[in-house]
């Protein structure tokens, strides 16, 4: 299939010992994380203060990462298309309501209930940034990074603008810890562009593959390795990549038979958009 | 700057709802008016009765106590038995295999709207581990306790190998998967793409909306002076887009947010406005060229009055404006699917649903709403879809607008 061209403007992190981009690009060149507890999530301090001591886990974790990729993509977030990835949502607040259904369902918070939805994220970033653009939330299980950033790419190429990409996912909570994987949240944010605002994007060139990914897309690295049991674990791949940790190609599944090809021209030598 | 999109149309689609399964049983509701509405009883939803009872009606869809297939059994349950009773509709499964077999089954995608998925089914497990029940656990526990099974599942079901992706946006998943169906053809991702969704009943969405004050204690009465509130109910339906003109084309879309308010829309239906000026653009259309459309219409009071004024400021005399929440619910995350199939069986057979339930319209909607159907030429033919969130997604279906490509060629 036909090669495309985007090019990568901003990128974003949280995870509770990395947060942000350059602490991030600073440890896969390293070799190891930063040592000790890791941070709590921040307060979305973009939010109204109603809404930010109310928000949930998952608005918290994508904002943030949001934030950093659109602040250093130098756009203005009202004119960006935005893609919100995540397997599995906001997982404290399904639990607590699975639990209240179970128990007293008439007792179910109109506030949880509302953050349930997948795309409470979405719904939040665009009310922050006053932006009446498209905004979309998917899911594709375990390839729900690749997945993103395919819709992210696709929406990108075929609608010649910029895409916001907010690929997040919180730790598992209560029964459901047995069935989903995450142990620790983690949030990646892109800012992608069909057109460079700046002189140092990287170019990704991307294309979809019959077949499965080539090597070496399992995780070697040490600190991909400490955090192969955060949620987006799948992203890790591309993030050694963009930090400098190794060269390129990146093969990611979007499912057994079907890769999405990631090339950066040139090869991630220094540590940014936004590093 | 809206987006052109490359030429798709549907050859196949298929939908079942509290109306009945099928196009047949849609059609004929719509011709007589009748609606599938019910009042919720104490027949359980999932493994276990309901803990609660609400006073309400839903468009509950009749046939869903037989589990799946022995092959299918990992799968079974309420959303996937839904879905499994609209593939069995209209010939669909026959046209994806044919198509498959054309293009092989990579080049066949997959883009399903749901907003629950098969949350049902996680509400049992933990209903079960209340009681005692040992709570899910292993790999095909994994795949069905997830937002993506339904997709995961239709995709085995139909023997697809192309991109396969959930689109979770609350009322407007299974329009905008429309959207992301439509870019993947642009860009020759895939040959065909198969589009839709499923939401079923569940505690979730019926005590959820109840915390809202958003549930209607009888049948709903969308635009009505007495509207009270949504039916929820449930439906799955399934759409092949393929490449090319056709009679029932996709001739634009456009997707917007509020930007506003997670639960309430714009009061001045700021991002509803927004997505039907994309929309008429990328099909390079005026609003007066829209015979029929199939409103969001939910039955709450605010929802209600932001769309019959964007109705009243946008849209011709001449447009036929209906909903169809009282006859089948409000499907949520399958309601663009729904409003689609109303909108291709009104470019097929010319025939116009009105907005059954509602006997008092609201005067301050000036009389616009239609009460009745109808049936006449109609060549244009809208699907709105809102959410929370915020979200706003407007499709336009018409037949191949080859007689008017100059114009286009302007847009």
């Amino acid at each position: 299939m036909a090669e495309h061209r985007a090019w990568i403007e901003g990128i974003g992190i949280w995870a509770p010992t990395l947060p942000d981009w350059p602490a991030a690009c600073m440890a896969w060149r390293g070799g190891a994380l930063p040592p000790g507890p890791g941070a709590r999530l921040p307060a979305p301090g973009e939010l109204p203060p109603a809404e930010r001591r109310r928000a949930p886990a998952s608005v918290a974790l994508a904002l943030e990462a949001a934030r950093q990729a659109v602040t250093a993509s130098g756009r203005p977030g009202h004119e960006l298309l935005s893609v919100f990835t995540s397997a599995h949502g906001d997982q404290p607040v399904i639990d607590q309501l699975c639990q209240t259904l179970a128990e007293q369902p008439l007792l179910v918070s109109p506030t949880r209930f509302i953050h349930s939805i997948h795309n409470a994220a979405s719904g939040a970033w665009s009310q922050v940034h006053a932006c009446h653009r498209g905004s979309t939330a998917i899911s594709a299980g375990e390839h729900s990074f690749a997945h993103g950033l395919l819709e992210a790419l696709v929406q990108c190429t075929s609608q010649r603008s910029p895409v916001l990409l907010v690929a997040f996912d919180t730790a598992a909570a209560g029964p459901l810890a047995q069935l989903v994987p995450a142990r620790a949240p983690m949030a990646v944010a892109l800012v992608l562009a069909a057109e460079p605002l700046q002189t140092e994007a990287l170019a990704l060139d991307w294309q979809v593959d019959a077949g499965r990914p080539a090597p070496p897309t399992p995780v070697h690295h040490p600190v991909s390795a400490a955090l192969a049991e955060h949620g987006m674990a799948a992203a890790l791949p591309l993030l050694e990549v963009l930090a400098g940790a190794r060269p390129g190609p990146v093969g990611l599944p979007l499912d057994p038979r079907l890769t999405l090809s990631l090339r950066l021209q040139p090869s991630a030598s220094t540590c940014h958009p936004g590093g | 700057m809206p987006s052109t999109p490359t030429p798709t149309h549907v050859s196949a689609i298929t939908v079942t709802s509290a109306i009945g399964p099928g196009m047949r049983a849609l059609a004929e509701a719509m011709k007589t008016g009748r609606s599938g509405l019910q009042p919720l009883d104490e027949r359980p939803l999932g493994q276990h009765p309901p803990l609660a009872r609400l006073p309400t009606w839903v468009g509950r869809v009749e046939g869903l106590d037989t589990p799946l297939p022995p092959t299918w059994q990992p799968w079974d349950c309420r959303n996937h038995r839904l879905a499994w009773q609209a593939l069995q509709g209209d010939g669909f499964t026959a046209a994806v295999q044919a198509v498959v077999e054309r293009h092989g089954p990579g080049r066949v995608a997959l883009v399903l709207g749901t907003s629950t998925s098969s949350i049902g089914a996680t509400e049992d497990a933990y209903r079960g581990l209340a009681q005692g029940e040992p709570f899910p656990s292993g790999k095909a526990a994994t795949r069905l306790y997830s937002l993506h099974a339904l997709a995961h599942f239709v995709r085995a079901v139909l023997g697809l190998g192309g991109v396969t992706q959930t689109v979770s946006t609350a009322c407007t998943s299974s329009a905008k998967a429309f959207c992301t169906a439509e870019r993947l053809l642009r860009l020759d991702l895939a040959d065909a793409v198969v589009v839709g969704g499923a939401d079923s009943l569940c505690a979730s969405v019926l005590f959820g909306f109840h915390a809202l004050q958003l549930v209607s204690p009888e049948p709903c009465r969308p635009f009505d002076r007495r509207r009270q509130g949504i039916n929820l109910g449930e439906a799955a339906g399934f759409a092949l887009l393929e490449r090319g003109p056709g009679p029932l084309q996709l001739l634009g879309w456009g997707e917007s947010s509020d930007a506003h308010h997670m639960s309430a829309p714009h009061p001045q239906g700021l991002g509803a406005e927004q997505a039907l000026d994309q929309a008429l653009a990328s099909a390079g259309l005026d609003a007066d060229a829209i015979d029929f459309v199939h409103l969001h219409g939910t039955a709450t009071p605010q929802n209600d009055e932001v769309e019959a004024a964007l109705l009243l400021r946008r849209f011709s005399q001449h447009t036929h404006a209906a909903s169809t929440k009282g006859m089948t619910g409000h499907t949520l995350g399958a309601a663009g699917i729904l409003g689609t199939a109303f909108c291709l069986q009104a470019l097929q057979t010319g025939w116009m649903p009105g907005t059954v339930q509602t006997t008092d319209p609201d005067p301050a909607f000036g009389g616009r709403i239609a009460l009745t159907p109808r049936q006449t030429e109609v060549r244009v033919a809208a699907c709105h879809a809102f959410g929370f969130g915020g979200t706003n997604c407007v499709l336009l279906w018409g037949r191949d607008p080859a007689g008017t490509a100059e114009d286009a060629d302007h847009g």
